[in-house]
């Protein structure tokens, strides 16, 4: 059903863009749309908060997260965009610009933007540092200022390269939210130098976050990227949709440790399972779009590379909730995260056992994602994180916690750390630390400067400045500035525990 | 390769270190250690584990962690220097502290875990040449396991004296605390030993003098002298071996220096300037 009130809100909101009205009319329109059956039980626990479609919208017409293989697309141009094969940088940043223009996703806008010093570097023989850099400028600028939207993502690494260190020099002066950007980081690929230089880089403009390249690189045949927040997707495909398992809202509803495990959890998980079959079914049967995009028709992705993401959040609270008669404590408690990892455990053959339709890249599975939270998650805490305030005192034991869970993300997992500003005079401090981490099994990792106006939320930046705006009624630029207001509030965000402070 | 403290090995190096300290054992396997740092940013190169221990043989007016500077008994242990509901080890030297008396095996338990997130682990304190039997002990243990070994010291003890402790560092922070022997007794309490000069040839002729650190206040410390003094000395490896001038800040510090002035980043410069005009070219600001 068409909800007329909700429109008429859109429509006069004073806190609206015209382009985030004419998105949000859209998501009501589809919403009207009603293609989905969802069964009583799975209405209770939609209602009940343990189950999230994370306002994918009533009737799925594009996927969620869409990765193009853009080295494809650089080199043979596009027949349906009129665009030539790019010859000199001019030419490959005008394509890409077009691209992205035409590459849609859940929020609208490209999730992924490529491996953007790959795709650069063969461009840029003849043309000087100085030049680059201003062109870097500018192109960056534009995605900022056009694509209003936080979750997208630039990646590099994870060998250095010329166009890495000015991807590097050209974004450290810019404090932009958008896009995202990764190194994907191997320190048996990546130099230290060029590490270090996206360490510095880090902690003055919180951009790049870090991906663990040799955990991540195994995890699907074929390219992977990062897009959107964190999440690990293959390139030349992507995601149909992220569905999520909101544990915090399930505990809650449970009377004990034993229905959580044995009934709550295989109900939900299997519900789940079906209502992403049904949504991915909608899109490749019904909805057209693998059969009209000139993205598949150009073979700039293919439907067999596309992987549902089975998402979970909220292990913390949770646990807590479960253990609350013991007085134990997720991140502090032994106990606590014995349960965690059985917790963990038992959803991962849960879902291994689920079918996931045109699926044939995790042969026919869905991947589990830690999704990192909405800006409706009051109480709850991203993925597998240690909540607000629960953080060990030692940051290499909070770092070996998130080791030991990170590994049942295949689709995206990953911690945010606030760090010490002097430590800009000891880079190798922190490349020291990263180091260790990687070889543990950290999966993922960001780091903004404790004062930084520029602050991760859970996955994307906002600026600080904004949310004030944003917090006093006025419209603000960016869809992210939204979600990212009540987060910070809520979750206690700017009372994140600082690393590295000794 | 461990030296087992004999009582004349006690006593020559009880002559080194220059005054009464006969409450210390420098064979001493298990020492008073004020607290360990997981991951220090600033003391040395990458991410180390510092190790502070407890005890020093000086009183400088400038320490930012005066608390560090009290000799301590294992069995006499002062009531304020434990916490009430000390424990758990955790709360490791932080307002009220938790003395523990340590083997490096049992420090290096501790440390362990760090591994791999650390390249290396440094000591200081407190003044933590007052143990070199223990420091042995410890670098020996942290470089078996791949981790670089630095020390931190005021450089009034004989470092020469102990050659097997010097196998196993891979270098030394040196404090020139003032040059001037009055301006020496004023800022720290103590004579000189003479010791300084003697590390300072021996620690740069092995390669193992890795940094040489000067505060800078200009009421307290001969900056200039100091300077002059050092180069003087070891002629021809003052130039490249890296200096380190720390501009004199009053936190932690409690008793006469308490109010004393910081100096500006002009100032700073100036003392820069001072440093590369004598010839040195690796010269850090802090």
């Amino acid at each position: 059903m068409f909800d007329k009130e909700n429109a008429h809100e859109i429509l006069t909101s004073q806190k609206l863009t015209h382009e985030q009205k004419v998105m949000q009319l859209a998501k009501a329109a589809e919403n009207g749309v009603e293609v989905l059956t969802i069964t009583d039980r799975m209405q209770t626990f939609f209602d009940n908060g343990s189950i999230h479609d994370l306002f994918e919208g009533g009737a799925p017409y594009r996927p969620r997260y869409i990765m193009p293989d853009y080295q494809k697309f650089i080199r043979q141009g596009s027949d349906f965009l009129k665009v030539a094969p790019p010859k000199d940088f001019d030419e490959l940043i005008f394509a890409l610009m077009t691209i992205y223009r035409h590459t849609p996703s859940i929020t609208n806008f490209p999730v992924y933007l490529g491996n953007l010093d790959q795709l650069i570097e063969p461009f840029i023989k003849e043309v000087s540092d100085e030049a680059v850099v201003k062109k870097l400028t500018l192109f960056f600028n534009y995605l900022d200022r056009t694509i209003t939207d936080s979750f997208s993502h630039g990646n590099i690494g994870p060998k250095e390269s010329r166009a890495g260190y000015l991807i590097l020099e050209a974004e450290k002066d810019l404090q932009n939210a958008v896009p995202n950007f990764t190194i994907k980081y191997d320190p048996a690929e990546t130099s230290d130098a060029f590490m270090k230089k996206a360490i510095e880089t880090s902690l003055t403009c919180s951009n790049p976050a870090i991906c663990n390249h040799a955990v991540n690189q195994n995890i699907y045949e074929g390219e992977y990227g990062i897009s959107s927040c964190y999440n690990i997707l293959p390139v030349k495909g992507g995601a149909y949709t992220l569905t999520r398992l909101t544990l915090t809202r399930l505990a809650e509803v449970s009377d004990s440790v034993e229905e959580f495990m044995e009934d709550l959890l295989p109900e939900t998980i299997e519900l789940i399972g079906d209502y992403m079959a049904q949504r991915i079914r909608f899109m490749v049967e019904k909805s057209g779009f693998f059969e009209s995009s000139f993205l598949v028709k150009e073979g700039l992705i293919s439907k067999d590379r596309f992987v549902g993401m089975f998402g979970v959040t909220g292990l913390a609270e949770a646990v807590n909730t479960l253990l609350k008669d013991q007085g134990l404590t997720y991140g502090t408690d032994e106990e606590a995260d014995a349960l965690a990892t059985k917790i963990l455990d038992r959803i991962k053959i849960l879902v291994e056992k689920l079918q996931a339709p045109y699926s044939p890249l995790t042969g026919g599975k869905y991947v589990l994602h830690a999704q990192v939270g909405i800006d409706t998650d009051l109480g709850v805490t991203s993925g597998v994180r240690i909540p607000v305030g629960d953080e060990p005192e030692d940051f290499i034991e909070h770092l070996r916690h998130s080791s030991k869970y990170h590994k049942y993300f295949p689709a995206g997992v990953g911690d945010i750390f606030p760090i010490a500003t002097h430590v800009d005079a000891n880079l190798d401090s922190l490349l020291d630390v990263v180091k260790g981490a990687m070889q543990v099994g950290v999966h993922y990792m960001s780091f903004y400067a404790a004062d930084s106006d520029l602050v991760r939320i859970t996955g994307y930046l906002v600026k600080r400045s904004e949310m004030e705006k944003f917090d006093q009624n006025q419209a603000v630029l960016q869809n992210t500035t939204h979600l990212g207001a009540p987060s910070y509030k809520v979750n206690k965000l700017a009372e994140r525990k600082v690393r590295m402070t000794d | 390769m461990i030296t087992n403290g004999d009582k004349s090995n006690a006593e020559n190096n009880e002559k080194s270190l220059g005054g009464s300290m006969d409450t210390i054992n420098t064979a001493a396997r298990k020492v008073p250690i004020n607290r360990i740092i997981p991951i220090s940013t600033v003391d040395g190169p990458g991410a180390r584990t510092a190790v502070f221990v407890q005890g020093c043989n000086l009183a400088c007016e400038f320490c930012h962690n005066p608390e560090t500077q009290e000799m301590v008994q294992e069995k006499k242990t002062p009531e304020h220097l434990k916490l009430k509901d000390a424990g758990d080890g955790k709360n490791q030297g932080k307002k009220g502290f938790n003395i523990r008396f340590l083997s490096a095996k049992e420090v290096f338990e501790e440390i362990r875990p760090n591994i791999p997130f650390i390249r290396g682990i440094t000591t200081s304190g407190g003044e933590c040449a007052l143990y070199p039997v223990f420091l042995e002990d410890l670098f020996t243990l942290a470089k078996s396991e791949g981790l670089s070994t630095l020390m931190d010291t005021n450089g009034t003890i004989d470092l020469s004296k102990f050659p097997g402790l010097m196998v196993v560092t891979d270098g030394v922070m040196l404090d020139i605390k003032a040059w001037d022997p009055e301006v020496f007794t004023r800022l720290t309490g103590k004579k000189p030993t003479g010791a300084l000069t003697v590390n300072l040839r021996y620690l740069a002729s092995k390669g193992k003098l890795a940094e040489i650190r000067l505060v800078c206040q200009d009421s307290w410390v001969d900056i200039e002298g100091a300077l002059e003094g050092v180069a003087n000395t070891i002629p021809d490896k003052y130039q490249t071996t890296p200096l380190k001038l720390i501009a004199f800040r009053r936190h932690g510090v409690t008793g006469k220096m308490q109010n004393a002035k910081t100096p500006t980043a002009k100032e700073m410069e100036t003392y820069r300037r001072m440093a590369e005009e004598l010839g040195y070219e690796n010269i850090l600001l802090r």
